[in-house]
């Protein structure tokens, strides 16, 4: 892919401050994702995949470092332009599907547009045909207790591609799905990915998971390992 | 927007309708209470100042009385020490407008097979002036009536409808204690005292008929008490002087004697019972403003058990692009509807509450629509004042953290 990366960060880190000190989570870490790339994150548990992604996505604050996020210096930026950047140019994905319990699935879907300004009727309705694409037509009016898992990360994808993000990123997706309904979650990423040319940044823990992305990033206490190509999609198609 | 924002919040009241009903039920009480109590201030006060409309302006009352008689102080009015000379002798007094004369006392009406008791009051027509009392019908009696203490009678309008209806008195005879009157006119109505006497139920006659025929005492020429009215307000405290060195002089009392009358300022009177009532009313209508402030702090109490209980769902709003000022506008809004439809059926209570005292008591009450409308004002401002502290937690609350909550 050509153009400038979309993801770049260079020199990033993180630190909490707990009771016993400060904790370094985030060391040193320099990555560019290019866009229309697909990227696993692995390491083990507490290596800090979580905060990495939290921070991609503007939901928290680097300690050290830079981010620049299209074009954006992340650091530099209000509360109201990271929120503009959650809402149009990033699309989250979270482990627990994070869908509102009391509204309908299209409402849940539509959630994203009310903060972009999008009139109510024009929301439904794209909202609708959003599920539609993640295969959930005929659902618009269900509880999300009604559905299973699958269909509520379906629900939760549908939620994240709304506003047409550039990029999405996926924290565990299929941590809480059994495995043939993993499988669908991913070809269901990989396909937007490829068809839409949507840059894919995602968390997992298996092995089999990750081979659908064609980039697989270790991390481990809070440093790349290691960072190299995989077979690609074509690799992990086969369930 | 702002609309979307409204459904939202509609939206999580209703998915917490007892709570927010409860929550409500604060604010209804408190806006009730308020429309309920100015309602019933204004009442008051409104029913005292016509009170004080009724009585005539810038009046005195002379009583007679309060003598020392072998080491035992009476009462005032018990001894006959006003005369209608001394009246006469008042009305002398630059400072002094009208004079009338009274001399009342309790009479058995009749008129037909109507009878009716009621206070018959011996005085002049220039009692009418000092009154302010115009009649709807016939004349007063004339200063040639008293001179000559002729039977005629004008009539309040409450003996009037007692004895004859709706048909016009004027003209027609009746008897007091057995002495038959003819009624030479008709008072218009002037409803209650300050102290809640109906000012209708009496007979006006002439003072001297009145003290010769009617309620003779071994002193003739004795009134009981003296109505005064001075030309202004400013001349009042000059008029109340002049009024007693005059009195002393005409009863020939010692220097170091105590007054044998008693001066009383019926108007100074009324301005008090006017400032009670009207710090009554401002107290009741503060009292209520407190159960709203209470509503309010229930309200507040509400908003922040939400935010805590929602403080995940916040995150993922936040995550999928909400800024801070949406959350703040949500959580807000929904503390201003929750206030404003308890106001609104406070104010359906208020109103049918203050509607019922008034059937039920029978007391005036004023709603003015300035009560109503200052109640939706007061209940918007407790809902955004104490919805603005929960919705601030709400809005800045780190979106991490947020998430991060069970
Ligand atoms: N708010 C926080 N305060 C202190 N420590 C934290 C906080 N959030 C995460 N951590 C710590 O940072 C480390 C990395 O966490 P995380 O990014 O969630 O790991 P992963 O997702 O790779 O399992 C963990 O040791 C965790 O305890
Ligand atoms: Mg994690």
């Amino acid at each position: 892919m050509a153009g400038p990366p979309l993801i770049v960060l260079e020199h990033l880190g993180k630190d909490y401050e707990t009771d016993a000190g400060t904790v370094t989570v985030l060391g040193d870490i320099d990555l560019a994702v290019e866009a229309g790339a697909s990227v696993a994150i692995m390491g083990p548990s507490g290596s800090g995949k979580s905060t990495l992604m939290n921070i991609l996505g503007c939901l928290d604050v680097p300690s050290r470092g830079r981010y620049v996020l299209d074009g954006q210096d992340v650091a530099g930026l209000d509360d109201d332009a990271r929120a503009h950047l959650r809402n149009r140019v990033v699309g989250f994905v979270f482990q627990g599907f994070n869908l509102l319990p009391r509204v309908d699935l299209a409402e849940n879907v539509a959630l994203p547009l009310l903060y972009a300004g999008v009139a109510a009727a024009e929301r439904r309705r794209t909202a609708i045909a959003t599920l539609a694409r993640v295969g959930l037509q005929g659902f618009e009016t269900y509880l999300p207790s009604r559905v299973s898992g699958g269909q509520q990360q379906r629900v939760a994808i549908a939620r994240a591609l709304v506003t047409r993000p550039r990029l999405i990123l996926a924290d565990e997706p299929t941590g809480n799905l059994d495995s043939r309904t993993s499988h669908e979650i991913m070809r269901l990423f990989t396909g937007l990915n490829a068809s839409d040319g949507i840059t894919l940044v995602l968390v997992t823990h298996e092995e089999d998971i990750a081979a659908y992305a064609r980039r697989l990033v270790q991390l481990v206490d809070g440093r790349i390992l290691s960072d190299r190509s995989t077979p690609g999609p074509a690799g992990g198609a086969t369930p | 927007m702002i609309a979307s924002l409204l459904a939202e919040a509609w939206q999580s009241m209703k998915a917490n309708r007892m709570r927010s009903m409860l929550t409500m039920l604060g604010m209804v009480i408190g806006v009730a209470a308020v429309i309920l109590m100015v309602a019933i201030g204004n009442g008051a006060q409104q029913s005292v100042d016509e009170s004080i409309a009724s009585m005539g302006s810038n009046l005195f009352i002379v009583l007679s009385g309060s003598t020392t008689s072998g080491g035992v102080r009476m009462g005032t009015g018990a001894a006959p020490t006003l005369t209608t000379a001394d009246a006469d002798a008042i009305a002398e007094l630059p400072e002094v407008a009208a004079v009338a004369p009274m001399l009342p006392g309790t009479a058995q009406v009749i008129y037909g097979p109507n009878n009716w008791s009621t206070v018959v009051a011996g005085t002049t027509a220039s009692m009418l002036v000092v009154r302010d009392w115009p009649l709807v019908s016939g004349s007063a009696f004339s200063d040639a009536d008293v001179r000559s203490a002729a039977r005629t009678a004008v009539l309040g309008r409450t003996v009037a409808t007692n004895l004859f209806g709706d048909e016009d008195p004027v003209g027609k005879t009746i008897r007091v204690k057995q002495t038959p009157f003819v009624v030479v006119g008709l008072l218009a109505t002037k409803g209650q005292s300050l102290t809640g006497q109906d000012q209708d139920d009496t007979i006006l006659v002439p003072v001297t008929t009145a003290q010769r025929k009617l309620f003779g005492t071994q002193f003739p020429g004795t009134v009981r008490q003296i109505m005064v009215q001075a030309r202004s307000a400013e001349v009042m405290a000059a008029a109340e002087a002049d009024m007693t060195g005059l009195l002393r002089q005409r009863h020939h009392l010692p220097e170091r004697a105590d007054n044998d009358f008693d001066i009383r300022n019926l108007t100074a009177l009324a301005n008090t019972a006017a400032q009670t009532t009207r710090v009554m009313s401002i107290m009741l209508g503060a009292i209520a403003s407190v159960s709203l402030v209470v509503g309010g702090i229930g309200i507040m109490n509400i908003m922040l058990v939400s935010v805590t209980e929602r403080t995940r769902e916040i995150g993922i709003r936040i995550a999928i692009g909400a800024r801070r000022r949406d959350i703040l506008l949500q959580f807000l809004l929904e503390a201003v509807i929750l206030s404003l439809i308890g106001c609104f059926a406070g104010a359906l209570c208020g109103i049918g509450g203050a509607v019922a005292t008034h059937l039920i008591a029978n007391t005036m009450i004023v709603i003015t629509l300035g009560s109503v409308v200052g109640a939706f004002a007061l209940a918007s401002a407790v809902g955004v004042f104490f919805g603005y502290y929960p919705a601030r937690r709400a809005a800045s609350l780190q979106p991490v953290d947020a998430l991060r909550y069970q």
